[in-house]
């Protein structure tokens, strides 16, 4: 291995428990508690923040913010990328620690996308806003549809089966049944027959846009967390074991010149996070890949480079990425992923939370002596425009 | 109940408003740069294959195939609710633009819509100006 950079660490972290607020609690309010409780876990305080990172409370997000949490920060970011912006934040913290201009870094997420009832999947005309907007929205493509072309497209180049996609829903499933807030987002979501999963669950259920069933598309929650990041020498102090930022990697993909939408913008953000951090794929013992659908994790392991374009369907088969396999590794999403724990809009930063609960040793699908895992957010949509961000995280 | 119907863009709107004033003679427009000719899809006012701003307008042949497709069958949107199922598509243009768009006239889409597929467009009318839809060739 070569040297590595240990310039920031995450020291705190927390996951906000219930997935539906019942129309009770803001956005606001949930980053707040988030906050807080991350902070808590670091055996910090709000005025050991110098840096805050949130991608969203309207327009002038970051005063919003820093009023809010009542801070006074002198590095304030507010890039949104959509659901990768987590990613991109803990760049930007490091590189600013890195620089000596913050010190603690708080990043924050709320969201009330199931309270507020928000179609994000079948709304019918994708996400809104960007240039192309006005020659697109005439198709009704839904945002699963967006996705599902990618997965026809794979399937079409390189013989994938909807059996191989399921393999990554099952998977998902079986970490989720072990993580009792999982099990109760799902109760609280009313999801039908709460249990492990079969491949035969998978393909069997509902199609919602062909090929993608039911069971390859993520749930739409409420909830939200914080993650805490800090200087080394901050670190070395707090309450938990420092889980280092070794590598980060970003990237952006549109359909210009028509692009190959069987690769992401991962193809360009895995070599420049894994080069930084000077390790390949094949040392992650923890996969932390956003899985909107099933397709996004598939696209993303190829691209990440765990296995070769076009092979992931094989690669995944026989459960190879239950986190009991560790020999065969990597362990996918050991929270229960968008797919069965928590997904209100924005994922990416739960991919931090859990990676680091892995290297910590606190996860409730526990790969016994983890020290490397990659947390990956995709952005946006995959069959059109995304962002892609590559967190590398190692324990000491 | 109102008869909802399939969201219309803007014709107006600066970039894409040559495009739109082209449907009203049934004209499927993209740009392409005289100085690099890299074709420019969706229309912007500036060349991102070179540092030129002269883009002109030319006029595809209307054939293209399906890059990729899916069938939706569940959507929210109270026009294309009323549709489901119905097949959404990014086409490739002989020319070179991909467009999104749907494929229509077929009677089962889950056998008769695959990558690959030659299509040409057709347009469904609104008002002076249209919108292009695909037909399998």
């Amino acid at each position: 291995m070569s040297i590595q950079q240990r310039d920031a660490a995450i020291v705190g972290i927390h996951e906000f428990p219930s997935r539906d607020v019942e129309g009770e609690l803001s956005p606001l309010h949930i980053k707040a508690e988030s906050a807080s409780k991350a902070l808590a876990d670091a055996g910090l305080t709000w005025s050991d923040v110098d840096g805050i990172y949130d991608a969203g409370e309207g327009g002038a997000s970051g005063l919003t913010i820093a009023e809010y949490f009542g801070l006074s920060p002198t590095v304030i970011d507010t890039t949104n990328v959509g659901g990768s912006s987590y990613q991109f934040h803990a760049a930007h913290a490091r590189r600013a620690i890195a620089a000596g201009k913050a010190r603690v870094a708080l990043l924050t997420y709320g969201s009330t996308a199931h309270s507020s009832v928000s179609r994000i999947g079948t709304g019918g005309r994708g996400m809104g806003g960007y240039p192309a907007d006005n020659l697109e929205s005439f198709a009704g493509l839904t945002l699963i549809a967006n996705y599902a072309m990618c997965a026809h497209r794979h399937m079409f180049e390189f013989g994938t089966t909807s059996e191989q996609l399921a393999e990554i829903s099952v998977a998902t499933r079986c970490h989720a049944m072990r993580n009792p807030e999982a099990v109760r987002a799902m109760e609280d979501l009313e999801f039908l027959d709460i249990r492990e999963t079969t491949i035969d669950d998978v393909v069997n259920s509902r199609m919602i846009a062909d090929p993608l069933h039911l069971l390859e598309c993520c749930m739409i929650s409420d909830g939200g967390g914080a993650v805490v990041i800090a200087a080394p020498e901050v670190a070395r102090d707090c309450r938990r074991k420092p889980v280092w930022i070794l590598g980060t990697g970003e990237a952006t993909k549109y359909p210009l010149g028509g692009a190959d939408i069987t690769s992401s913008a991962a193809v360009q953000s895995g070599p420049i996070g894994f080069g930084e951090a000077g390790v390949s794929a094949d040392e992650m013992d923890i996969a932390m890949i956003y899985d909107s659908f099933s397709i996004t994790v598939l696209t993303i392991l190829e691209d990440l480079g765990f296995c070769p374009k076009g092979e992931g369907g094989r690669w995944v088969e026989g459960g190879r990425l239950r986190f009991d396999r560790p020999s065969e590794g990597p362990a996918l999403n050991t929270d229960g992923g968008g797919l069965s724990s928590n997904h209100p809009g924005m994922r990416g930063i739960f991919l931090l939370i859990e990676a680091a609960r892995q290297l910590r040793g606190e996860s409730t699908a526990q790969v016994e002596g983890a020290k490397l895992a990659v947390a990956h957010g995709n952005g946006g949509m995959l069959g059109s425009r995304h962002s892609a961000g590559t967190v590398i995280l190692g324990a000491d | 109940m109102a008869e909802s119907t399939r969201p219309l863009p803007n014709f107006e709107e600066s970039d894409t408003a040559p495009f739109w004033e082209g449907t009203t003679d049934r004209r499927l427009r993209f740009q392409r740069c005289s100085d690099c000719d890299t074709v420019i899809f969706h229309p912007r006012r500036h060349c991102v294959g070179c540092l030129g701003c002269d883009l002109t307008w030319h006029d595809a042949s209307g054939r293209g195939t399906v890059y990729s497709y899916s069938i939706v069958r569940q959507s929210y949107h109270p026009f294309f609710r009323q549709h489901v199922p119905y097949v959404v598509a990014w086409v490739d243009l002989d020319e070179g633009p991909r467009l999104l768009s749907n494929v229509v006239g077929i009677e089962d889409p889950s056998s008769q819509v695959h990558c690959g597929m030659p299509v040409r467009v057709e347009w469904e009318p609104h008002g002076d100006h249209a919108i292009p839809l695909f037909r399998p060739l």
